[in-house]
């Protein structure tokens, strides 16, 4: 790891203060993507800017249809949360299977999205569910935050403080984990909006980062069931294809997937 | 440089290190706490566990700074004078170290997982919960059952106090 200076910041306004400061700044909340990639040499900023001990970006709050999970919540507390398995319990089961249980003691929802691996798990569920992230500056939806791989809408020294869900009817998540990393091979997360709409996304199957999947959404919206996936084919034309799948075995995985996440939706 | 000030099995330390000093250098470099051990140095074979605010962590990915004011225990931290801590006990009892390497993160995880789960573990929720630790010597077997027989013992041992 190359030389920085750490801070950490009390408010938002503070982080966003010392980002301005700082040549090269990055914010850190719980560390566990920007740290690795510190050690590898592959990222080098000049300033680490704590944020995963500020207040405001921590909890999680249920009002009528929409479940607010602020950014540097982490993992644990979003899977061990009463609001979160009640009212989206896929994202609970999302997070159960996301890293393993020292990850998930402090990795962040914020971190997850802002760093937009492209085997994540978090961006499926938040263009799936067609949430809102919301910023020290503005509400960006889900469908415009993701930009490709390792790409956000998020300019310099914007801080993401919270990501809103819209409580589906029905949502479920599978996902074939890498053994090692735990990262997702591939995943989908599907849902069934209150409105009756169906939306599907999955992850770590393209080379662009979370996608949806729209044969498979017109076959669900038709009839949700998984037996309605079996005759959806998916195309492998812009998947990954890596020493761990073949963009043709991440197609397939995708409508495996779909299918097991409609039946764990119920 | 930083003077990073914290409390480390219930001491209060101090230590001048470099911002990008990770907390398990901090332990063992500065404080030579080197029970703690750097296996794989990614975050991925939980040789590096230990608590944070009582919350099992991979210390290799946790810099010295965000350790800041927080209260960390470390496998020298457990025992109770020549008193094993019972998941120690266990673990020597149903043999489960050889070359002893994982054996701090194993414990401090385990000793996590006690905690979370209370008196529900099972043994496929034990294998489920070590999935953050990495063992080459035990094909685990013998971990899980130390794992278990420590659940009870700590609940005796809870139910005494």
């Amino acid at each position: 790891m190359y030389e920085t200076t750490y801070h950490r910041a009390s408010s938002v306004d503070e982080a966003a203060a010392l980002f301005s400061k700082g040549s090269e700044a990055k914010f850190l909340a719980g560390g566990h993507t920007l740290i690795p990639v510190m050690k590898q040499r592959l990222a080098s900023p000049s300033d680490v800017i704590d944020i995963g001990k500020i207040k405001d970006l921590i909890g999680v709050q249920l009002s009528g249809d929409t479940l607010t999970i602020k950014a540097a919540t982490t993992y644990y507390d979003i899977m061990t949360n009463a609001d979160v398995k009640k009212a989206i319990p896929a994202i609970a089961h999302l997070t159960s299977v996301l890293g393993d249980p020292a990850v998930r003691a402090r990795g962040t929802i914020g971190g997850s999205i802002a760093n937009n691996d492209p085997a994540a798990d978090f961006p499926a569920a938040l263009v799936s569910l067609g949430a809102t992230v919301k910023t020290n500056k503005r509400s960006i939806s889900a469908d415009d935050f993701f930009k490709g791989l390792f790409t956000t809408a998020l300019e310099d020294g914007e801080i993401i403080t919270e990501v809103s869900f819209p409580v589906p009817e029905k949502a479920g998540y599978a996902k074939m984990r890498h053994p090692a990393s735990r990262f997702a091979l591939t995943g989908v997360f599907v849902t069934k909006t209150k409105g009756g709409d169906v939306r599907v996304a999955a992850t770590g199957a393209s080379q662009s980062g979370v996608m949806r999947v729209s044969a498979i959404e017109a076959a669900l919206k038709s009839n949700w069931s998984a037996s309605a996936i079996d005759g959806v084919s998916v195309s492998s034309s812009g998947l990954l294809s890596d020493i761990h799948g073949s963009a043709d075995y991440r197609a397939n995985l995708v409508k495996v997937m779909a299918q097991r996440a409609v039946q764990a939706a119920g | 440089m930083s003077t990073v000030k914290l409390t480390v099995n219930g001491k209060a330390v101090s230590a001048e290190v470099e911002d990008r000093t990770l907390l398990v250098h901090l332990l063992r470099d500065h404080l030579n706490l080197t029970g703690t051990h750097v296996g794989c140095d990614t975050s991925q074979c939980g040789a590096c566990v230990v608590h944070i605010d009582g919350r099992a962590v991979k210390s290799c990915t946790v810099l010295a700074g965000q350790a800041a004011g927080a209260n960390v225990t470390t496998i020298e931290g457990i025992a109770k004078g020549d008193e094993l801590h019972p998941m120690q006990a266990a673990f020597r009892d149903n043999h489960g170290l050889q070359c002893g390497y994982c054996t701090p993160g194993m414990i401090m995880s385990a000793i996590d997982i006690v905690h979370r789960h209370g008196g529900q573990l099972d043994e496929a929720t034990v294998r489920e919960e070590l999935e953050g630790n990495i063992c080459r010597c035990t094909g685990y077997h013998n971990i899980v059952k130390a794992v278990l027989d420590a659940a009870g013992r700590m609940k005796v041992a809870q139910a005494a106090e």
